[in-house]
């Protein structure tokens, strides 16, 4: 897993608006922070306050740029390796899926492009949280004066968004260079597969952060996230197209949450969803963001409840 | 280190400063039971996810490249074999960036036991036998359902490649992380190369463009830890068309290998200047 994770764990600390750290319009953050919750003016502080949150979560990732580029490298390597093995696949079973071989290649490179950045691996914010959980910070993280859930989903989509250029374009240009992919001329497309992987990132967030708050009860949630691994690289579609599950495995694979994360997207930008059913696919993936953050909202609840902090 | 020191006393040292390491921590793992056991099972589980892509594959097509199912499982089985134990001995050594940024690389150069081999053994884990163990499994159902015309040379080959399929890949691992003495956050760079190449090579060698199949018979010699030997073992036409003798050459490779990741070490030590923390 990616050095600059464990490595960023270590500077979050100073990115805390705490510190003092300039906000996007140059005042100090801590600054403006007493004012929150007077109405309007309070609601604008917050929302400006998790854009800063999340531009300090990208300009943190952007830092560690050599393991960007191997990281992105390693990417480009596996889209080659498994662009071969489904061309193969494809080659004895032409229009398996309802994909024609240029689909299944294109396939191939965009689930790699996303791979980092809807974290099926997990981590992201989770190796942070998990080391807060160890080191007992999280008690410091409770009663700050900014929403815990909201904190962190701020840093992942900081993050995401900085995965997506970083992690995305170096595979994609390879894939298009020494395969032949279809990729769509429309621009609308790609807005609209923009917005389904902004969803796709929320809904892996969603999971991400009810496996992180089992810390609260477990003290040690690897064993969970490893698990959590094998569910997420599986029913995601990265490893094969969920639609090539055979019979109940593929009908299940199809309404559980991951299928937002690699198989919705891909399938927008392969206009293989267009009309109606991108709508559907949106919508699909709506209701799983909102049911996952709503349940992490509640196991928060729950956890802080619980909570018991040992001195200092 | 004593000047009249034979090289294979100092081989052994160096073994056994693995071992006494590697023990500690397998101690010290033990201690949390339950936690050891669900980690090796999702191991189990992750690592055999690979293996499931190619039996959800075989239920569309009954051949991928020209190779069967059986065949595929014989690649699948000995390339997992060889990582997963590569994983095991040195697998550790990939953390080294860590080690220089944070500082420990220079308690392990000061203590009187080769760095390489505590590099190696530290954070070992038995957890880790999760993907040789179910590589066994399919291989050991590969060769059962196999109809393999069995020779001396044949029989002899399949311990042969483990062998050195497993030295190729902890020479790579060793290689790899070496580079983090000068690119510190190089670290996933290498899992290109170990976990890349063995993906690599779960596929016959048909699937892909003949540039790639030469790339690793002749740069990165992953060739050697399966495909071709296999084509001997198999009895399958080579799609190089290379010398038969290529079919038996592991070893040389191997050493190759060996003496490749050594002088990388060497020359990457000497270049290690500390953190100063």
């Amino acid at each position: 897993m990616d050095t600059s994770v464990e490595a960023a764990a270590d500077t979050s600390a100073q990115l805390r608006p705490e510190r003092g750290e300039p906000g996007p319009d140059g005042r100090p953050e801590g600054a403006g922070r007493q004012d929150i919750g007077r109405q309007d003016a309070g609601r604008r502080q917050a929302g400006r306050l998790y854009l800063a949150i999340a531009q300090g979560a990208f300009r943190r990732y952007s830092t560690y740029r050599a393991a960007t580029v191997a990281g992105a490298v390693t990417n480009t390597v596996f889209g080659f390796i498994l662009a071969y093995t489904f061309l193969a696949l494809w080659q004895a079973r032409p229009g398996l899926g309802g994909y024609d071989s240029v689909q299944a290649v294109t396939y191939i490179w965009i689930s790699q492009s996303l791979l980092v950045t809807v974290a099926v691996w997990g981590g992201g914010f989770q190796d942070e949280v998990q080391e807060r959980f160890r080191t007992g910070d999280i008690a410091i993280d409770l009663y700050r004066p900014v929403d815990f859930q909201g904190w962190w989903l701020a840093t992942d989509l900081g993050r995401a968004a900085f995965h997506l250029f970083a992690r995305g374009v170096l595979p994609t240009l390879a894939g298009a260079l020494a395969f032949s992919l279809t990729l769509p001329a429309d621009p609308l497309v790609w807005a609209v597969f923009l917005l389904a992987v902004l969803l796709a990132v929320v809904v892996s967030f969603g999971l991400r952060f009810l496996v992180s708050l089992t810390g609260f009860w477990l003290h040690d949630s690897e064993g969970i996230r490893a698990v959590m691994l094998v569910v997420a690289m599986f029913f995601s579609g990265m490893l094969l197209p969920i639609g090539l599950f055979p019979g109940w495995l593929g009908e299940l694979a199809h309404v559980l949450p991951w299928a937002a994360l690699i198989q919705i997207p891909t399938d927008i930008l392969l206009e293989r969803r267009s009309g109606f059913a991108v709508l559907t696919g949106l919508g699909f993936q709506l209701l799983w963001a909102v049911l996952l953050l709503a349940a992490g909202r509640a196991a928060q609840l729950l956890a802080t409840r619980k909570v018991v902090v040992q001195g200092g | 280190m004593i000047a009249d020191e034979t090289r294979s006393a100092k081989a052994r040292w160096a073994l056994r400063s693995w071992w006494l390491v590697a023990a500690m921590w397998t101690r010290a793992t033990m201690a949390y039971r339950a936690s050891f056991f669900l980690m090796l099972a999702a191991s189990l589980a992750a690592t055999s996810l690979d293996f499931v892509v190619l039996l959800l594959m075989f239920q569309h097509t009954d051949r991928l490249g020209g190779w069967s199912l059986a065949e595929l499982g014989f690649l699948y089985g000995t390339s997992g074999l060889c990582l997963g134990l590569a994983n095991l001995f040195v697998g550790s050594v990939d953390a080294l960036g860590d080690r220089i940024r944070t500082g420990t690389l220079d308690t392990m150069l000061i203590r009187p036991a080769p760095a390489l081999a505590q590099l190696c053994a530290e954070r070992f884990s038995l957890r880790r036998l999760g993907r040789p163990l179910q590589a066994v499994a399919v291989l050991v159902w590969s060769l059962t359902v196999l109809p393999v015309h069995w020779t001396a040379d044949r029989l002899l080959l399949v311990p042969l490649l483990l062998v050195c399929g497993t030295v190729i890949f902890s020479a790579i691992y060793i290689g790899g992380a070496t580079l983090q003495f000068w690119w510190g956050e190089a670290r996933e760079l290498q899992n290109s190369l170990t976990y890349g190449g063995a993906t690599l090579i779960h596929y016959p060698p048909t699937i892909f463009a003949k540039e790639l199949v030469a790339g690793v018979v002749f740069g990165v010699p992953l060739a050697f830890v399966n495909w071709l030997p296999a084509l001997r073992i198999l009895d399958r036409p080579d799609p190089l068309g290379l010398p038969t003798a290529f079919q038996y050459a592991s070893p040389i490779a191997a050493a190759l290998c060996v003496l490749a990741a050594a002088a990388a070490w060497r020359a990457g030590l000497r270049a290690y200047r500390g953190t100063g923390n």
